[in-house]
């Protein structure tokens, strides 16, 4: 299997404080990775390195074989490949949810208006929501607008999916709604990268787990490794399992 | 307290008015779509742009903001011919009234503009542009269908308000001789000698304009109000 995302020795500083030192890994074509630890830990950073919303002082990332922080790289062309959920949705609030659907399909892919509109409706099918369409982003609940946010970047084709942290924002009930979402894209093949705090969908659906602490990658291993023999972790690691999973 | 109105005088003088109202009408409205046209480009420079760009366009907003119009339409008015002369080198080169007064208000109100527009561009949540961006939108591309069409929604209070004030400063083109209401008013009254009836009047018309402008805000915010809840 190819790797769909390299990340090598990456680092960040914002001035002087090291957001992100040396991260290295890397996510395979058809590969589900979550990402956990602390909050500050560099978690949302690092995903947002992969399509360069956040720029890097050090290292190189690969997307597909395409070079993320070359400067001759064209990156509002890498990026529409490059699906991102985001943790507050971030729907567009004066586009009806069609109109999300549509905007970067035709803009971006130039795609005709019939087009997109069938591709989005086709999307939004798939997570439940055909008959929200013509609504605003405020008359939906959390949970939809999350849903609605995935399915407009899965109407982009990505060859793969970012996900900062989808459930964060939402009210306990939606959780489920948005896992289910996600575990069915999952299961159809889709490489996904995930930062979460969600531990049992990463024990149910993820490859691999990748640990991060104070801008590291403390553990990087296969989700039986991680969930399996969490004595064999690393202190830091143990200690934040215990905590997330002790309710 | 023997003083006789006469409102007759005014009846026999309202097409005259009138034209100083669609002169006023004019400027506002010229003044305000190449205002906001330009305010737009310079807060979107002032925001993106490299810092001594940026900051050559701080020093634009603060200039004009700090002089006061009627000194600015002055300036205009003389200099701008002056200017045009030495450019074109043709020594008869005459610019009217009506010519410098729309530059004067343009340059002046994309100034005011600009600082609107660019609080309206920071009222809109940082992810906006993200997610455009992620979404492989050109900078200008989310600008164009995500930020600036919220922008715009935030700040209509706001523009409304500066184009109320635009309205009434609209009327110190009287120093250039430019007949807008005012000035035509002001000529029907001493040429009728009833500049109280009048003065009255114009009064009363900036009143309501203005007062319909301040309901519209109102009734724009009541309307966010509820969208919001």
């Amino acid at each position: 299997m190819n790797a769909m995302i390299e990340i090598n020795d990456v680092s960040k500083w914002y001035g002087q404080f090291a957001v992100l030192t040396d991260c290295s890994t890397h996510v395979r074509e058809g590969e589900v990775v979550v990402v956990c630890g602390p909050s500050g830990s560099g978690k949302s950073t690092l995903i947002k390195t992969v399509n360069a919303l956040e720029p890097i002082q050090r290292g190189s990332i690969t997307v597909n074989g395409i070079q993320v922080c070359d400067p001759k790289t064209d990156l509002p062309k890498l990026r529409s490949r490059v699906g991102m959920v985001f943790q507050h949705f971030e729907l567009f609030p004066h586009l009806s949810v069609m109109e999300n659907l549509v905007l970067a399909q035709v803009q971006v892919l130039k795609r005709s208006h019939a087009e997109a509109v069938e591709r989005g409706l086709r999307m939004l099918d798939r997570v439940g929501l055909s008959t929200h369409k013509d609504k605003f982003p405020g008359q939906l609940s959390g949970g939809q607008q999350q849903r609605v946010a995935i399915a407009r970047a899965l109407s982009m084709d990505p060859i793969v999916m970012l996900f900062d942290e989808p459930t964060s924002a939402l009210d306990p009930e939606m959780v489920g709604e948005v896992l289910d979402v996600m575990v069915k894209l999952a299961r159809e093949g889709m490489t996904m990268m995930v930062v979460t705090h969600e531990m049992g969908f990463a024990r149910q659906v993820s490859d691999r787990v990748i640990f991060m602490d104070q801008g590291r990658i403390v553990e990087d291993c296969s989700s039986d490794e991680f969930f399996g023999r969490p004595e064999s972790r690393a202190p830091r690691a143990q200690d934040f399992l215990s905590k997330i999973l002790a309710h | 307290m023997g003083y006789d109105f006469d409102w007759a005088s005014l009846q026999r003088a309202w097409p005259y008015l009138l034209q100083g109202l669609q002169m006023t009408a004019f400027l506002v409205a010229a003044s305000m779509a190449a205002g906001m046209g330009l305010g737009t480009l310079l807060a979107i420079t002032r925001i993106f742009a490299p810092r001594p760009v940026a900051a050559l366009v701080a020093g634009y907003v603060n200039l004009f903001r700090s002089i006061p119009l009627i000194l600015t339409i002055l300036w205009i008015y003389f200099l701008m011919p002056v200017v045009l002369r030495s450019v074109t080198g043709d020594p008869n080169l005459s610019v009217g009234p009506i010519y410098a007064a729309l530059v004067a208000f343009v340059l002046a109100e994309s100034a005011y503009y600009c600082e609107i527009i660019r609080a309206g561009i920071g009222s809109v949540r940082a992810g906006q542009m993200q997610a455009a961006q992620s979404l492989g939108m050109s900078p200008w591309q989310a600008m164009r269908h995500v930020i600036l069409p919220q922008a715009f929604r935030n700040m209509t209070p706001s523009l409304i308000n500066q184009t109320i004030a635009l309205l009434k400063d609209t009327s110190l083109v009287y120093v250039i001789s430019l007949n807008d209401f005012l000035g035509a008013a002001s000529k029907v009254g001493q040429r009728d000698g009833r500049v109280v009836e009048v003065y009255i009047l114009v009064a009363v018309v900036y009143l309501v304009l203005c007062t319909a402008g301040a309901w519209w805000i109102t009734w724009l915010q009541r309307r966010k109000a509820a969208a919001a809840i």
